[in-house]
């Protein structure tokens, strides 16, 4: 599963800071160009390194560049196959929301050895949600962050008006705060549920 | 959509509607008096109610259903059916016969669900239908979810295995040329010798040692060398069929598979020809560079039922032959006295004539 992650974090820093920073960066890490094959199993150790080394030479908190990640993979337009997959998770954000406890089961389905860490859901009144991540040393990098960027662009993707938190972890999980103002605030993009490309 | 009756019979048939979208409430008579929501998404509504259900649908299996009596008689049978308006979406369903109520007033509606099979894609994207348009027990948006999962691990796995079997190749490739002239290599040499040997077609086996590159090398250098070794190369290729096969197997030493070639003739004229063309001065642009080469040459139909080093032995004897009679000279290994014959020594005053210090193979 590293390979996919990895591979993802090259995307995303190509397309955002340029081909000749990401060079400079892997170059000085010695990585091997097979450690962003996306089928390819890769030591998550790698992605340990990559993710310090981007939070270093940019000079920001590696939390924030994982939540720019994961708004970017949401977004961006050849990425647009995980925001596809996402969206089959419900007709509204609401429902997404209650999906986010299958995305393990969805990704693993997918591709069987793709490892993402438990999520759970909590109801704490009217439109307030708890979203609880497993903390996993199994990747290589936290997935709060990047869930957190992911749920952002969701929001915008469904149209929904949500106030985000991530509230830290403690020894077990990661807790991201949700809180649904409007869930038809803006019109939000079309979803079909069939493509071009996938019905022939 | 419908007139739904009030009370129990209304609420039954707002459940209906709701677990079942696309399901068909069929009269005694064959009449369709209900569509679900779906349903009646994909066929106007107008268009079907107090139609005929059998004019608007037609079974594929079980065949040979004719009427309101034939439909009664398929209760609980599994359905195949077709949309006679779209013929290309496959259906499958399932028929239900009401009993008649306590009046006694005949037989009672008929219930069918329907659903897209394996047709549920295409009907998806054409019908563009939503997850709402799907009971939410139905598996339809997860079998969609799955086969847009499928496909993108599938085409990112053939991704991977064109950019493995171009590495593939390259590596192959790689490992069976000499970098440096481009031609094959000592490796790939046995191969081909192995395979030819295992055939049924006769080849003439050429090995070429150049003569003076030493001399090149040491007086001008290894990038004169090395270019005088690249022009050989070319022109070794240019005095050959595109069959043939040239490998560069030592330092100054190649080695030519003539597939098809089978008299002394033939392989006498190649020779000439390839020692002609290295003979031709080599110019870096200041320099000329001259050289020659050896050529001792043996056919493989000398050598019935023999391994490949047996014919590489001779071959080279030949070649022994042919550095002992002067430089640019070669050689064809002749299996009756196992005596090289002299073929073709160019005529006294050339390179010959400069004598041949032997090389150890």
């Amino acid at each position: 599963m590293n390979g996919l992650i990895n591979r993802a974090i090259e995307c995303f820093v190509r397309d955002s800071y340029g081909d000749a920073l990401w060079q400079e960066v892997t170059e000085a890490l010695g990585i091997d160009e097979t450690a962003f094959e996306p089928l390819m199993p890769c030591d998550p150790e790698v992605t340990a390194r990559l993710v310090a080394a981007l939070s270093a030479r940019f000079g920001r908190e590696a939390a924030d560049l994982l939540e720019d990640l994961g708004t970017y993979l949401v977004t961006q337009p050849r990425s647009e196959v995980i925001r596809r997959l996402l969206r089959f998770g419900g007709v509204d954000f609401a429902e997404f929301l209650e999906s986010l406890e299958d995305i393990p089961d969805r990704a693993r389905l997918a591709m069987s050895d793709f490892d993402l860490p438990a999520i759970n859901l909590h109801m704490e009144g009217a439109g307030l949600y708890r979203v609880e991540i497993g903390r996993t040393a199994r990747a290589g990098l936290w997935f709060g962050p990047v869930l957190l960027g992911v749920l952002r662009a969701m929001a915008d993707d469904y149209g929904a008006l949500v106030l985000l938190d991530y509230r830290g972890c403690d020894a077990s999980r990661e807790i991201i705060e949700v809180h649904l103002l409007d869930e038809a605030h803006a019109s939000g993009r079309d979803f079909d549920l069939a493509t071009a490309g996938t019905a022939r | 959509m419908s007139a739904h009756g009030g009370g129990q019979a209304g609420a039954l048939a707002a459940m209906l509607d709701r677990f079942c979208p696309m399901h068909l409430v069929i009269g005694p008579t064959g009449k369709i008096l209900h569509a679900g929501p779906t349903l009646a998404r994909i066929i106007a509504p107008e268009a079907i109610m107090g139609a005929r259900f059998l004019e608007v649908f037609e079974i594929t299996r079980p065949r040979g259903v004719q009427d309101a009596g034939g439909l009664r008689a398929l209760d609980g049978v599994r359905l195949r059916l077709r949309m006679r308006a779209h013929p290309r979406y496959a259906l499958k369903g399932q028929l239900c016969a009401v009993p008649p109520d306590d009046s006694g007033a005949g037989p009672g509606p008929m219930v069918v669900n329907l659903a897209f099979g394996i047709s549920l894609v295409d009907a998806v994207r054409d019908f563009g239908l939503t997850g709402a348009d799907f009971a939410v027990t139905d598996l339809a948006t997860e079998m969609l979810y799955l086969l847009e999962a499928k496909t993108v691990a599938m085409e990112e796995s053939r991704r991977l295995n064109h950019r493995l079997e171009g590495a593939r190749q390259a590596a192959q490739e790689q490992a069976l040329t000499d970098t440096l002239t481009g031609l094959r290599n000592r490796r790939a040499f046995e191969t081909v010798l192995a395979r030819a040997v295992q055939g049924q077609t006769a080849f003439a086996l050429l090995l070429l040692d150049l003569d003076f590159f030493k001399r090149v090398n040491d007086t001008h250098g290894h990038a004169a060398g090395d270019l005088v070794l690249g022009v050989a190369a070319r022109r070794m290729l240019s005095a050959v069929r595109v069959q043939d096969i040239v490998a560069r197997v030592g330092g100054d030493e190649f080695a030519l598979l003539l597939p098809g070639m089978e008299t002394a003739t033939a392989v006498n004229t190649v020779a000439r020809r390839l020692i002609a063309g290295l003979e031709e001065p080599i110019s870096d642009g200041v320099r000329h560079y001259r050289i020659s080469a050896s050529i001792g040459a043996t056919l493989s139909r000398d050598h019935p039922g023999a391994p490949p080093e047996a014919i590489m032995d001779a071959a080279d004897r030949a070649l022994y032959a042919a550095k002992a009679a002067g430089r640019g000279c070669h050689r064809l290994h002749r299996p009756e006295d196992d005596t090289p014959t002299a073929a073709g020594c160019p005529p006294q005053g050339g390179v010959c004539a400069q004598g041949a210090a032997m090389r150890s193979r």
